[in-house]
C-alpha cells in the first residue's frame, strides 16, 4: 500500500491509521493502471498541497480559525492561506460551528455551489454531533447529515494546532485518491436524491415558465 | 550592450534558406506566441509566489515553505489543482458572455504583455504607435469585467463590474496623460526608441526632472488602479462583494482573471519602467566611465527585470499597508486629484520640453 | 438582585407604559422577556430604567387566554421593542396589536409550534428540512378590531422593483451568519432588514432542562468573545439569589478576568474592522498581540476560548502561579501594540475618511434602540455599569468611562480602543494586590434557588449583558432569558446604515461590533 507523505509528521504518528488503510483499499479494489496512477499522483500532490479554504463560520470555532490563519499557528506554511469567499473558488469547507436547522439548508447550498473535487473537514463538536447543544431543538446532529465529511476535528473549539492536523490528514486522504478513476464519494451524500430530484421539479418549472 | 536582433536576424535569415517568405512569417509568429505564453505563465507564477512571501513578510508570518525548498513548489501545486477544477455551468446564465469574459481578460493583459521591451532587439510587438497600442489594448480587458459580471447574473458580480468599469474608466485617463506627459518628452511613441533615446540621453524620470517625477507618481498611483489591486480592489472588495466580478467563475476561468490580474500587475510595473526608469538602459552616470561600463555589462534583461520587480514590490507594498477606499473616494481622487495635477503636469512638461529645460 | 415588579392589566398597559415614559422620564427598556407562566398564562416582563435618575421600574403584564394570546404593543414608546416583541412573538407566540412588523425572527417562517411554550414539542413537529429558507417581501400587522378579534394588515418590506441584495449568512464581514436583506439604489442603502436566527441554538430552552452548574456551561459559547463576562453574569444572579457572598479574591480574580476578556475582545474587533476595510497587515497585528491575552487565558483556565472558568461561588481553579508575571509583562507590550495600531490604520487617511462621520447615531437614538457598550458611550450616553453600579472590585479602581460625543463610526473605533488603555490601568492597580483567601466557596452538591425572579447584569465587552432568571425553586431554572448585547446593535443597522453606501455597511457593522452567536443564543 502507498503511504502518503506528509512533511515533518511521519505515517506512524498519525492517529486512525486504520480507517484511512481501510478508505485507501476501497479506493484500490479494481486496481488502477501504472500511467494513470502516476498521473493522479501529480495532480494529488498538487490538490493535496493546494486545499483552498472557504471563509465559513458560523461560531467560536470560526474565531480559532482565524487564529490559525494569523502569525502564530500561519496556515500559509501549507499554501492554505488563500482564503476563498466565493464557495466557487474554494476546495474545501471547514464548517466550523453549530449547524441549526436554518442553516441546514444554506450550508448545503454552499456546499453545491462548490466545483468538484471538493472536501469537508468538520470543526468542534457541534458540527461532528451537535456537541454540547445535542438537547436543542433547533440544531443539526452533526453535519454528516447534510453533507459528506472527510475529516472530523474534535474540541471545543479545537486548538488551531488540531485545525493544522485536521488539514494534513485531509491531505493524507487527497493523497490517495484517484482522480482519472473514481473516488466514490458522491455516493455519500445524504440528500443526493432528493435534492436532484427537486432540482428536476425546478428545471420543468422553469421550462413551463 | 548585447543587441538580441542578431539572434533574430540570425534566426529569420536561417528560416529564408530553408522556406519561402511567408512560412518563414508563420513560423516565426507561432514561436513568438509560444514564447509570449510561456512567459506569461511563468510571470504569473513567479509573481504569485512573491506576492505570498512578501505579504507573509510584511504580516509577520512566513509564508508558503512545505511544499518544495522555501514553499518554492507552492504555486505549481496551485496551478495543478486550478487545471483540473470543475468549471460549473450555470443555468440562467448568459453562456456565451460568461464563457467569453476570461478570454477577453486575459487576452487583453497578453497583448499589452507583448508590447514590453525585454532587451535590446528583443521586442514582440513594436510599431512606431506602440504607447497607444498599449492604451488601447489595456483597456479591452474592462469589457472583459463588465462581460464577467453582466454575463453571471448574480447581484455582487453586477456590482463588482460596474465599480470595475466606472474606476478603470477614470483611471485610463490619468495613466492617458501621464503617457502623454513623457511622450511629449522623448518625442516618439515607439517603445524601442523611448528606451533607445534613454539609453543615450539619461532615464527619462532624470531627465524630465520634476514633471516626470509627478508623472512618475500619478502613474503608480493609477497603475495600481488599474491592475484592480489594493487599496483600489473595489471591484473585488472581498469583504464586501465576496469576490466581485469573478464571484460566479470556478476552475481555470477562475484561474484566468488570478492570472490576468498578477500579469497587469507586472505589466503595470514593466510599462512603467519602460517610460520611466528607462527600460532595459543601464544607469549612466555622466563623467564616471569606469561605473558606466561595469553598468553596461549588466545585460538589458537584467536591468529590466530588476526595475519592474521594483515597481512591482512598491505597488505589493503599497497594497498591504492601506485599507481600501470607497467608490466615492476613488473616483474624487482621480477626478478632483489627480486629473487636474496631470493636466497641469502635462503643460509643465510641454514648457520644459519647450525651453529645453529637461537634462 | 430580586425584581419587584408591578402587575398592569394588558388593556390599560400602552396607557401606563406611555405615562410612565413621560412622567418618570423612563426611556431605557433594559430587558423585555417573554413568559410562559402554565396556568396563568403568557406575559411579558418589562424592565425599565431611566436614563437621568437610574430609577427602575419593573412591569409585568400576563394574558390569561392561552388560546390566543395578545398584549398591546410598545414598539411605539421604545424603539428597541420592536425586535424583542418579535423574539417574543417567534418563541412564545403572543401577538402584540399594532406591532408593524409580526413576523418571526430566529425561527423559519414555516416553523411550527412556539418553542419556549412549555407543553411544545419543537422537535416532533419540526424535522430538517432542506429547502430554503422561505423570506417574504410583505409582513402583518395585527390590530384589535372593534369586536374583539383581531384585523390583519399587510405591511411591506420590499417593494417590488427594489434591487434586493442579500448580505449573508455566508458573508466574510457580517461577522458570522448574520443575513441583511439590503435594498439599494444604485450603491446607496435604502433599507437593511436583518434576518436572524442561523445560529439560533435554543440555548434559553436548553437551560430550563439542565441543572444549575450545567447551564453555566453554555453561556462562553454565546458571546465567545465575552466568554468570562458572560459566565460572571450568570454566577452572579444565582449566587445573589442565594445570597451567597464570594469571598475578596474571587472578586478581583473575576475583576482582572473580565478586563482580559475586554481587552481581547477589542483587539478582535479592531482587527476585524481592519480586515473589513480592507487592510489585512493590521488585521494580523492584532491577533499577534490577542494571542498574548490568550496565553494568560489558557495557562489559568485550560481554554483558548471557551475558558468555563467562573463558577457558583467561585473560580473553577485558583491562579496560575505565573498569571501575575505574565499580566505583568503584558501590559507593556500591549501599550506597545496599541501605538502601532494606531500608527498603522487609527491615523490613516483612507481608513480616516471611511469612518469619519459614517453612520451617525444620535443620544436619543441609542438609548430609544437599548445599545449599550461602546456603541452607546461613542454617542454620549453614560452607560456604563462598572460606573454606574459598580460590582465586584470595580468600585475600588480608578479608571475613566471613555465617551465621546460624535456618534460616527470614528468614534465608536476610539471608544474600544481607548477602552484597552482603561482596562490595562484597573488590570494594574488589581494586579498587585489579590488578596487571600478562598477561591470557591463551599456550595451544596445539589443547588437550588429559591423561587422568585431575579435579573443581574455586568459590563460586557459590547454592552450590558444581563441575565434574567425566574426560578420556582427546583434544581432547574423555570425560566432564563439572557439581555444580549448584539441584539440592539443588529436592531440599528437599518436606522443607521440608510442613506449610506454599501461599502458604509461594512464599516458601520465592524464598529457596532455585534457577535451572532450572542445575538441568536
Amino acid at each position: 500500500m502507498k503511504k502518503p507523505k506528509i512533511k515533518s509528521i511521519p505515517y506512524e504518528e498519525f492517529n486512525d491509521n486504520e480507517t484511512f488503510e481501510s478508505l485507501v483499499q476501497k479506493l484500490n479494489e479494481n486496481g488502477v493502471n501504472i500511467v494513470v496512477k502516476s498521473l493522479d499522483d501529480l495532480f494529488d500532490w498538487g490538490r493535496s498541497n493546494s486545499l483552498w479554504p472557504l471563509t465559513f463560520a458560523t461560531s467560536c470555532c470560526g474565531i480559532e480559525f482565524m487564529a490559525v490563519c494569523a502569525a502564530r499557528y500561519d496556515i500559509a506554511r501549507f499554501g492554505f492561506e488563500v482564503t476563498r469567499n466565493s464557495p466557487r473558488h474554494a476546495d474545501v469547507i471547514l464548517v466550523s460551528g453549530t449547524i441549526v436547522k436554518k442553516m441546514a439548508p444554506v450550508l448545503k447550498r454552499l456546499y453545491d455551489q462548490m466545483a468538484d473535487p471538493k472536501y469537508v473537514i468538520a470543526i468542534g463538536g457541534c458540527s461532528i454531533s451537535g456537541g454540547p447543544f445535542r438537547k436543542s431543538y433547533h440544531v443539526v446532529m452533526g453535519v454528516d447529515e447534510i453533507i459528506p465529511v472527510d475529516v472530523y476535528v474534535p474540541g471545543c473549539p479545537p486548538r488551531p494546532e488540531a485545525f493544522l492536523y485536521g488539514m494534513m490528514q485531509l491531505q493524507r486522504i487527497v493523497k490517495v485518491e484517484n482522480f482519472f478513476g473514481t473516488t466514490n464519494r458522491k455516493e455519500r451524500d445524504p440528500f443526493k436524491k432528493e435534492y436532484e430530484e427537486r432540482s428536476e421539479k425546478i428545471l420543468a418549472s422553469q421550462e413551463e415558465a | 550592450m548585447f543587441d538580441f536582433s542578431v539572434i533574430s536576424q540570425w534566426l529569420h535569415n536561417l528560416l529564408l534558406s530553408i522556406v519561402p517568405e511567408w512560412a518563414a512569417i508563420l513560423i516565426e509568429s507561432v514561436l513568438v506566441a509560444l514564447v509570449i505564453i510561456t512567459l506569461y505563465a511563468v510571470f504569473a507564477i513567479v509573481l504569485i509566489y512573491m506576492e505570498r512571501k512578501i505579504c507573509g513578510f510584511f504580516q509577520c508570518r512566513l509564508g508558503p515553505n512545505r511544499v518544495g525548498k522555501w514553499g518554492l513548489l507552492q504555486v505549481f501545486a496551485d496551478v495543478f489543482k486550478m487545471l483540473q477544477k470543475e468549471i460549473i455551468k450555470m443555468r440562467q446564465t448568459d453562456r456565451f458572455l460568461h464563457d467569453l469574459a476570461p478570454f477577453f481578460v486575459v487576452t487583453a493583459s497578453m497583448l499589452t504583455f507583448a508590447c514590453l521591451p525585454w532587451n535590446k532587439g528583443a521586442h514582440m510587438i513594436d510599431f512606431n504607435i506602440g504607447i497607444f497600442f498599449i492604451l488601447a489594448v489595456s483597456s479591452v480587458g474592462v469589457v472583459g469585467i463588465l462581460l464577467a459580471g453582466w454575463g453571471s447574473n448574480s447581484k455582487y458580480p453586477l456590482i463588482g463590474a460596474m465599480r470595475s468599469g466606472a474606476q478603470i474608466i477614470s483611471y485610463e485617463l490619468s495613466i492617458g496623460l501621464t503617457m502623454l506627459t513623457m511622450i511629449c518628452l522623448t518625442g516618439t511613441m515607439q517603445i524601442s526608441e523611448i528606451v533607445e533615446q534613454q539609453a543615450a540621453e539619461g532615464w527619462n524620470i532624470f531627465r524630465g526632472h520634476v514633471p516626470a517625477l509627478i508623472a512618475f507618481v500619478i502613474y503608480l498611483i493609477a497603475g495600481n488602479a488599474e491592475c484592480n489591486r489594493g487599496p483600489f480592489d473595489l471591484p473585488e472588495a472581498e469583504s464586501e462583494l465576496t469576490a466581485g466580478y469573478h464571484t460566479e467563475y470556478s476552475g481555470m476561468h477562475f484561474g484566468y482573471f488570478y492570472l490576468a490580474e498578477y500579469l497587469n500587475l507586472f505589466i503595470a510595473a514593466g510599462i512603467a519602467s519602460t517610460i520611466f526608469l528607462g527600460g532595459w538602459a543601464p544607469l549612466h552616470i555622466a563623467g564616471l566611465d569606469g561605473f558606466n561600463g561595469v553598468m553596461d555589462a549588466i545585460p538589458g534583461i537584467v536591468w529590466f527585470l530588476g526595475k519592474t520587480f521594483f515597481v512591482v514590490f512598491l505597488f505589493m507594498w503599497e497594497r498591504w499597508t492601506l485599507p481600501r477606499l470607497r467608490i466615492d473616494n476613488i473616483l474624487s481622487l482621480e477626478w478632483k486629484y489627480l486629473m487636474p495635477i496631470s493636466m497641469a503636469n502635462l503643460v509643465l512638461m510641454a514648457l520644459v520640453v519647450a525651453f529645453k529645460l529637461y537634462l | 438582585m430580586v425584581l419587584d415588579y408591578q402587575i398592569i392589566a394588558p388593556a390599560d398597559l400602552h396607557q401606563e407604559m406611555l405615562r410612565l415614559r413621560a412622567e418618570k422620564g423612563m426611556d431605557f427598556l433594559v430587558n423585555l422577556t417573554g413568559m410562559d407562566w402554565g396556568e396563568e398564562g403568557f406575559g411579558v416582563v418589562y424592565q425599565l430604567e431611566s436614563t437621568q435618575t437610574g430609577e427602575q421600574i419593573n412591569i409585568k403584564a400576563i394574558c390569561a387566554d392561552r388560546e390566543n394570546p395578545t398584549l398591546p404593543t410598545v414598539s411605539d414608546i421604545w424603539d428597541i421593542a420592536n425586535i424583542y416583541e418579535r423574539e417574543v412573538y417567534d418563541f412564545l407566540g403572543i401577538i402584540f396589536t399594532g406591532h408593524p412588523d409580526m413576523r418571526r425572527i430566529y425561527l423559519r417562517e414555516d416553523w411550527v409550534g412556539y418553542p419556549l411554550r412549555k407543553d411544545d414539542k419543537p422537535e416532533e413537529q419540526n424535522p430538517l428540512r432542506m429547502d430554503a429558507v422561505p423570506l417574504s417581501d410583505e409582513t402583518v400587522c395585527y390590530e384589535m378590531g372593534e369586536d374583539g378579534k383581531l384585523v390583519k394588515r399587510k405591511n411591506v418590506i420590499f417593494e417590488q422593483d427594489d434591487y434586493v441584495v442579500n448580505m449573508g449568512p455566508q458573508h466574510p464581514s457580517t461577522h458570522g451568519v448574520l443575513h441583511f436583506r439590503v435594498a439599494l439604489e444604485g450603491e446607496r442603502i435604502k433599507k437593511v432588514d436583518p434576518v436572524l436566527g442561523y445560529i439560533h441554538r435554543g440555548i434559553e430552552k436548553m437551560n430550563e432542562s439542565m441543572t444549575y452548574p450545567q447551564t453555566l456551561a453554555l453561556t462562553d459559547r454565546m458571546d465567545y468573545l465575552g466568554a468570562m463576562q458572560n459566565r460572571h453574569a450568570l454566577c452572579k444572579v444565582i449566587e445573589e439569589a442565594m445570597g451567597v457572598e464570594v469571598s475578596d479574591r474571587v472578586k478581583v480574580i473575576r475583576t482582572i478576568m473580565d478586563e482580559l476578556q475586554r481587552i481581547d475582545s477589542h483587539i478582535l474587533f479592531f482587527s476585524c474592522l481592519c480586515q473589513d476595510l480592507g487592510a489585512t497587515t493590521a488585521f494580523l497585528y492584532g491577533f499577534r498581540d490577542r494571542e498574548k491575552v490568550l496565553d494568560i487565558f489558557e495557562e489559568t483556565c485550560g481554554g483558548r476560548l471557551i475558558l468555563n472558568y467562573n463558577t457558583i461561588g467561585g473560580v473553577q481553579a485558583d491562579l496560575h502561579p505565573n498569571f501575575v508575571r505574565r499580566v505583568k509583562e503584558f501590559i507593556p507590550v500591549m501599550r506597545k501594540g496599541l501605538k502601532e495600531y494606531n500608527d498603522i490604520f487609527t491615523g490613516n487617511v483612507i481608513a480616516r475618511n471611511r469612518m469619519e462621520g459614517v453612520g451617525i447615531l444620535t443620544k436619543d437614538q441609542v438609548i430609544a434602540m437599548g445599545c449599550t457598550g461602546g456603541t452607546g458611550r461613542a454617542s454620549g450616553w453614560h452607560n456604563d455599569l462598572r460606573k454606574l453600579r459598580p460590582y465586584d472590585a470595580y468600585d475600588r479602581v480608578d479608571f475613566k468611562e471613555i465617551t465621546f460625543e460624535k456618534g460616527d463610526s470614528f468614534a465608536r473605533y476610539m471608544v474600544r480602543l481607548l477602552e484597552i488603555e482603561e482596562s490595562l490601568k484597573i488590570i494594574e492597580q488589581l494586579i498587585d494586590n489579590i488578596p487571600e483567601g478562598s477561591y470557591q466557596e463551599k456550595m451544596k452538591p445539589i443547588i437550588k434557588v429559591p423561587e422568585g425572579t431575579y435579573y443581574s447584569a455586568v459590563e460586557g465587552s459590547r454592552g450590558q449583558f444581563g441575565v434574567f432568571l425566574e426560578s420556582r425553586g427546583d434544581k432547574f431554572p423555570y425560566r432564563i432569558h439572557y439581555r444580549s448585547t448584539g441584539l440592539p446593535l443588529v436592531y440599528a443597522m437599518d436606522t443607521v446604515c440608510r442613506g449610506n453606501l454599501i461599502a458604509d455597511l461594512v464599516t458601520i457593522g465592524g464598529t457596532l461590533d455585534y457577535v451572532v452567536p450572542d445575538i441568536d443564543r
